[in-house]
């Protein structure tokens, strides 16, 4: 009899939605059927069904072809490698969970590596942003229940989260917003007409790169004083218009993207856009949300930040202290460069992200991914080391867009052999220990460890 | 005075962190001293005189010595970071956090330097004969406690967040600029020769900016209250003088709200 599973997280996209249901098959090993995601989330979970999904590490050979290894030699050449490099670089986790980007920690430490995440090429920015002017945000149950006025500024949910308005910000209905669409007005500023933007009451189509302005119109306005007569391509009224709008709302709900954070000035754009928040609260409730992008992005952000005090572009060389500046220690910046000599990608795809002068760069020095499936980073890599997939047959913590921590579940049991990113990490890091006659520190006992080693906890 | 000289003889293979190549940590130290302070490549500790020849000798205390660094030093970070007196000479380029957090004496590059020059800087004087790429005088992540005090003067161009939260001090810009001029800032002075991209002063409080080229985007929140005659950096001109950033918070001063300056060169 197959089984319906309810309750279950989807491992896709920052809405982390975790009202799924899978069927699966009496032996717990295939996805039948899966019900109330997106298409995309669909897609993902009949994904993991794949009979050609990888199963045992394979290493590129002096030929240029990839060959099968066994894990235990796999583990043995990441961990000599990364100990031999001067300056490794592990990036991506943007899909995993939280307990791998904990157990990253230590091979980072014990190698003297730069540890990165995929807010380096999206919200990275509004880290620095955070860090400058602070975070007035919400859940998004606040934004369901309480949102009358909704912006989105950068963002386009329709494609980027496809339930996002559905579950939260447009179209539910919540405590204090029983009318649902009918009762919130939308916003969008975007210089495109994206479906997002058909969605919207009112699309302000701005000059592309000029959000900076826009903003500062807006809090100009706010304080009462004049504008010029067009900032940005919006037309004075229009923009007079969008702040009586926001003032008036009993609630209001900024939501913003990459079109703010990776347009000029970055961190500055939302740097602003936390100002018009914190501005919009002397008139009325007022928040701010970055939609980040994959389901549990915002777990390097939690997970390291109170390893390391930094959420991402962590230098931990000096082997004494983290440093951080986003420029210097950002993966792009430091591929570009020549400043590392060793690449580590995790749960996602360095290969098809990344600008190809900075992957011609990674190229010249051991690249090794760790990935469930084939990806561009996977076969261009020296090392490609396969994992269960998070939040299908892998359980795990994930911290969703606005960093509340959900318990994603496994829904079918995972390929024999293949561990988990956590295992895996864990393994590198007792094999690093070996390797330079070191005891391995552990804070916590991991009972739950499913490969035979008795570690001795601290 | 005593001169300490180095000549590069190797160039990193990752970054060199030059951190030690200050005035402070060379004085009263021999050659052979010099050549064995430590400087980062990645994880390994090396020393400077991995990368360099050190020849002359240093004065008994920061203020008596000088350091000529005669060749390239584009992978060398920190050139003069933290320096509180003497002199650094470079004849060529140098990488990112040149004279970084600098309390006191002087920093001459003849070359280009790279970004974060003059990074929370508090006193002295950082000459670039070349162009400097972006953050310069700016703060460091998260600080909103920028640039204090000194001068930073760029003969060339700069690119984004010149003097970002800066505090005091004067940045002079003898070319263009991009973007992002005294952001944040509530003092100091920003003094741009060329011309510039936009976002001069945005979210700004107190200070004061000269633009003597043209801005191509205005900020919406910066208004015109009248025209002055100013002596700037040697040149005399006609400045319209607007006032903002009117979306900014403000202080008030005998009852008086300050508002931060922008002087812009009146169209002739
Ligand atoms: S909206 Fe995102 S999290 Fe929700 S089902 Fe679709 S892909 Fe998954």
């Amino acid at each position: 009899m197959p089984k319906l599973i309810k309750g279950v997280g989807c491992p896709y996209c920052g809405s982390s939605c975790d009202d799924i249901e899978v069927l699966v098959s009496d032996d717990e090993t295939k996805i039948l059927e899966v019900h109330n995601a997106c298409i995309i989330g669909t897609n993902l979970f009949h994904h993991a069904n794949d009979a050609t999904r990888p199963k045992l590490p394979r290493m590129r050979q002096p030929d240029g072809s990839m060959k099968e290894i066994p894990y235990d030699e796999a583990i043995d050449w990441m961990a000599k490698t990364m100990l031999k490099a001067k300056k490794p670089l592990i990036y991506g986790f943007g899909s995993t969970n939280c307990e791998g980007m904990s157990a990253v920690g230590r091979i980072a430490e014990k190698s003297g590596a730069v540890l990165d995440n995929c807010a380096t090429i999206c919200h990275g920015p509004s880290f620095l942003a955070i860090f400058d002017n602070g975070y007035p945000s919400c859940t998004l149950g606040e934004a369901k229940n309480r949102a009358d006025v909704v912006v989105f500024w950068g963002c386009n949910p329709m494609h980027a989260h496809p339930r996002h308005t559905s579950r939260y910000s447009i179209f539910p209905r919540g405590y204090f917003t029983q009318k649902g669409q009918m009762q919130r007005t939308v916003l969008c500023i975007d210089p495109r007409e994206t479906d997002t933007a058909k969605l919207a009451d009112h699309h302000l189509m701005l000059d592309q790169g000029h959000d900076y302005e826009l903003f500062d119109a807006f809090r100009t306005v706010l304080r009462g004083f004049e504008i010029p007569e067009t900032v940005a391509g919006i037309p004075r009224e229009k923009i007079k218009e969008s702040v009586e709008i926001m003032k008036k709302a009993k609630f209001c709900m900024i939501f913003f993207g990459m079109g703010c954070t990776h347009t000029d000035g970055r961190n500055h754009n939302i740097d602003h856009a936390i100002s018009l928040t914190r501005d919009l609260n002397n008139h009325t409730k007022c928040s701010i949300m970055a939609m980040r992008g994959h389901y549990n992005i915002a777990g390097p952000g939690q997970v390291w930040s109170w390893q390391f005090g930094f959420p991402y572009c962590i230098d931990l060389s000096k082997g004494s202290h983290a440093h951080m500046n986003p420029g210097e220690t950002s993966s792009v910046d430091l591929a570009m460069r020549d400043e590392v000599d060793c690449f580590v990608n995790v749960g996602t795809d360095a290969g098809a992200h990344f600008p190809i002068q900075a992957v011609q760069h990674l190229k010249k020095h051991p690249f090794i991914t760790i990935d469930p499936n084939f990806c561009m980073a996977s076969e261009i890599a020296d090392l490609h080391i396969p994992v269960r997939i998070a939040g299908v047959d892998e359980p795990g913590v994930v911290y969703r867009m606005d960093n509340v921590p959900i318990q994603f579940r496994a829904v079918i049991k995972g390929l024999p052999g293949v561990p988990s990113d956590e295992e895996l990490f864990d393994r590198v890091y007792e094999r690093m220990c070996e390797l330079t006659n070191t005891q391995p520190i552990w804070l916590a006992a991991k009972e739950h460890r499913k490969y035979p080693h008795n570690p001795v906890v601290s | 005075m005593a001169t300490v000289t180095l000549k590069p003889t190797k160039v990193p293979e990752l970054m060199f962190e030059g951190y030690s190549i200050t005035p402070d940590a060379f004085a009263g130290k021999t050659p052979a001293q010099i050549a064995d302070l430590p400087g980062h490549e990645g994880k390994i500790v090396m020393k400077l005189g991995d990368f360099f020849e050190v020849t002359g000798n240093a004065g008994d205390t920061a203020a008596d010595t000088n350091i000529v660094i005669n060749g390239d030093c584009t992978r060398v970070k920190y050139i003069g970071a933290r320096m509180t007196a003497g002199s650094v000479t470079v004849n060529g380029n140098t990488d990112m956090y040149l004279g970084g957090w600098m309390k006191g004496g002087k920093i001459h590059v003849k070359g280009n330097v790279d970004s974060f020059c003059g990074i929370q800087m508090q006193g002295g004087e950082l000459v670039v004969d070349g162009d400097a790429k972006n953050h310069v005088g700016c703060a460091y992540r998260g600080d909103w406690r920028g640039m204090k005090g000194g001068t930073i003067r760029i003969k060339g161009s700069a690119g984004n967040d010149i003097g970002t939260f800066m505090l005091g001090g004067t940045i002079i810009i003898e070319k263009d600029a991009f973007i992002h001029v005294s952001t944040h800032a509530e003092g100091g002075t920003v003094i741009i020769k060329g011309d510039v991209e936009g976002r001069v002063g945005g979210q700004m409080v107190k200070g004061d900016m000269y633009v003597l080229g043209k801005i191509k985007f205005m900020m919406p929140g910066y208004q015109k209250v009248g025209t002055v005659e100013k002596e700037v950096d040697g040149t005399k001109a006609t400045f319209d003088h607007y006032i903002g950033d009117l979306g900014e918070r403000h202080p008030k001063s005998k009852g008086e709200i300050i508002y931060a300056n922008l002087y812009l060169k009146a169209a002739a």
